[in-house]
């Protein structure tokens, strides 16, 4: 119980500092959005309207920083996150509609990528030395390629040349989005090719880590326990060598679920898909604090529970470090 | 026929009495290359049923190597590249285990044969409780058990070697280190295997555990009468336990001898040195002696015997003729020993074209 009332603690901790420097950044940032809407409207509002938008935004009350912070926790302790500059809309709704987006695309693509790269990584370390090993350099070049690179050439080669999957967007744009099969199927099908292309350029990372850790743990005393008891090749393989490599991969997937939010903005950008990195990175070019804001509440949170998720499951995968009493 | 030739007969056709493993030309690689280091050359062992064997050498000497080998658990760069392991069954039955197909070595494996090995803190596997891993070593071998038999059998074999049954739930960092080893024990046990290789299973412990789990696997041996290979560098615990004693030196075995021979009559100048590098535990003081030098480097090993440059009795054969294992050349000793020392094998002096040498004194202790 202790461990976990210290856990606790620790997030709270964490999500206060997150959310004041959230509060922080954007006023210690030079430039005012009002300005910038002026200057990209090329002197067409006039004085008073520049004054009727400020008021618009919350900028012109004469508050001292202290009652803005309190202020700004009120509105987010009732989920107003402030109106967005560029979109003109709540940003919790901008937020609400963009994330499901980037965590249904990113989240399965890289529990594909982490399921695979984990097993075929099992495999070449435990037959380590076998033509399987030739995998590594080809994955490795993959991975090292840009991201921005690798997604462009998928996107000429596939659906320019080959016209197999369309360059952009996440659906049918005729299309009503609805739960019905055609437009899931429409999902995936545009989803496809982003999904692929950052499967390809992250796989050898676990695969490299899972094969190390396999190499490593498969000369550990109790996989030859394992080997003289006579158990099944396959028992020895999962149950003890690969049960015990997983540990550290088990906690960096844990970790890149939390930057699945934060770390998508290329995707999103190359594919034109509309999740919370296209709309953070359009907010920044707009100066649209409010959404940025969001944004990064958001990136934020999703860092904290990946964390937390982290510590559940390495708890429940390795008994040593569970707390007794 | 001289008098060595028939001593030499007479023990090649003395064969052990029920032999239960027989090593025979065992011999192990290290490194695929064109120039491997030979880490073990030719050895031959026989284990009777029944019987604690001891194997004792410096570090390096190829100790474990042989352990590894003849259970085939040779980690890469190991090679087997010669030789035979004979396993006996309680029904006579011999199969060689370095020729059983994969299948067939798993079924073997753990039910004739288990191991316990050095590192007590690393055997077991950290993220499984205890009774599960004495479990599923029990149900790979016996599929009719169910979980719950399996679980139950496990709880008997930890009751066996002094750990209540209710630490079944536990998992292994939460044992103390000879807690650790009493459950490898355990677990080597629970499928009543005929032989137990045991690779210096008391290295990482204290005396008073190491004396404590010496005195358990002598008693376990006398009431489940299975065959002990007992692996040290610590001679003086060997003659306690021991029935029989082997000693090797840079991957061969240069004296092999029942416990008490060993220990008040040895043959082998390695042998003599070895044992006045320990204190006795019983009998009279002895001056304490070091052997001088340090073994040789495996993957370059002088010609003949490789002991010669840190012999006390070296004389100019032992440079030009590998020695081998024969009878000792001492009168009244028991025929079944065996040493590796021209000082006992004039006819292989002879028959090279050097003059015998007598055999020393100290090597001649009656």
């Amino acid at each position: 119980m202790r461990f976990f009332t210290r856990r606790i603690v620790f997030y709270a901790i964490t999500a206060w500092a997150a959310i004041t420097i959230n509060f922080f950044i954007p006023r210690i940032m030079p430039g005012d959005p009002v300005s910038a809407l002026i200057a990209k409207n090329q002197g067409r509002i006039s004085p008073d309207a520049a004054e009727a938008l400020r008021a618009l935004f919350g900028l012109d009350e004469d508050m001292s920083l202290w009652e803005q912070y309190v202020a700004y926790w009120k509105l987010l302790l009732q989920g107003d996150l402030g109106i967005s500059f560029s979109y003109m809309a709540p940003v919790a709704d901008v937020i609400r509609q963009a994330l499901p987006w980037t965590i249904g695309l990113v989240g399965v693509a890289t529990i594909i990528s982490f399921t695979l790269g984990t097993l075929i990584g099992t495999g070449i370390g435990w037959r380590r030395g076998t033509w399987m090993d030739g995998l590594l350099p080809l994955s490795t070049f993959f991975s090292a390629v840009p991201y921005f690179w690798l997604a462009l050439i998928a996107i000429s080669l596939f659906s320019v040349t080959l016209g197999w999957f369309p360059a952009s967007g996440s659906y049918d744009r005729s299309m009503v989005p609805t739960l019905s099969w055609e437009f899931v199927g429409s999902v995936i099908y545009y989803g496809f090719l982003p999904a692929m292309t950052i499967v390809v350029s992250s796989i050898a990372g676990w695969m490299l880590g899972m094969r190390n850790m396999m190499v490593t743990v498969s000369s550990e005393d109790y996989v030859t326990v394992a080997q003289a008891k006579g158990l099944k090749e396959r028992t020895v393989m999962m149950g003890y060598a690969a049960r015990n490599a997983i540990l550290p991969q088990v906690s960096s997937f844990a970790l890149s679920l939390g930057f699945i939010v934060g770390g998508t903005l290329v995707m999103e950008i190359v594919f034109s898909y509309q999740g919370i990195g296209y709309y953070l990175f359009s907010a920044v070019n707009a100066k649209d604090y409010p959404l940025m804001q969001g944004c990064f509440l958001v990136i934020t949170f999703a860092v904290l529970l990946a964390n937390m998720a982290a510590d559940v499951a390495y708890g429940v995968l390795d008994p040593r470090t569970r707390q007794e009493g | 026929m001289t008098a060595i030739d028939t001593q030499r007969a007479f023990r090649s056709g003395a064969a052990a009495v029920d032999p239960v493993l027989e090593i025979k030309n065992l011999s192990v690689d290290y490194g695929y290359d064109e120039d491997p280091t030979h880490v073990l050359r030719q050895v031959s062992l026989t284990l009777n049923r029944g019987e604690v064997l001891g194997l004792a050498g410096e570090s390096g000497c190829g100790k474990s190597t042989l352990a590894y080998a003849a259970t085939r658990l040779l980690p890469p760069p190991g090679l087997i590249t010669g030789g035979e392991v004979i396993f006996t069954d309680r029904d006579g039955q011999s199969t060689d285990i370095l020729t059983l197909s994969d299948a067939d070595l798993r079924a073997t494996r753990w039910q004739d044969l288990a191991i316990v090995f050095q590192g007590a803190m690393n055997s077991l596997n950290p993220v499984y409780r205890i009774g599960r891993q004495i479990a599923d070593g029990i149900s790979a071998h016996l599929p009719g058990v169910t979980k719950k038999e399996a679980l139950e059998r496990a709880a008997g074999m930890l009751e066996l070697v002094g750990i209540s049954a209710d630490r079944l739930r536990d998992y292994p960092h939460q044992l103390s280190g000879g807690m650790r080893q009493r459950v490898m024990i355990a677990m080597a046990l629970a499928l009543d295997p005929q032989v137990l290789i045991m690779d210096e299973p008391t290295t990482a412990l204290d005396v008073v555990m190491q004396r404590q789990i010496v005195e358990q696997i002598a008693e376990l041996r006398d009431r489940l009468g299975f065959s002990v290979i007992f692996i040290t560098h610590d001679v003086s615990l060997l003659i306690e336990i021991a029935d029989r004693i082997a000693i090797m030196y840079a991957g061969e075995i240069v004296e092999d001898a029942s416990a008490q021979d060993m220990y008040r009559r040895p043959r082998h100048p390695y042998s003599d040195a070895l044992l006045h590098s320990f204190p006795p535990l019983r009998g009279p003081r002895r001056e304490l002696t070091g052997i001088p030098g340090s073994p040789p480097d495996m993957s370059n090993l002088p010609t003949g015997c490789p002991y010669r440059d840190r012999c006390a009795h070296v004389f100019d054969a032992c440079a030009a003729i590998t020695p081998e294992l024969v009878a000792p050349l001492v009168e009244g000793d028991d025929p079944r020993r065996s040493v590796a020392c021209l000082r006992h094998d004039p006819a292989a002096v002879t028959a090279a074209g050097f003059e015998p040498q007598p055999v020393p004194v100290e090597l001649s202790v009656r």
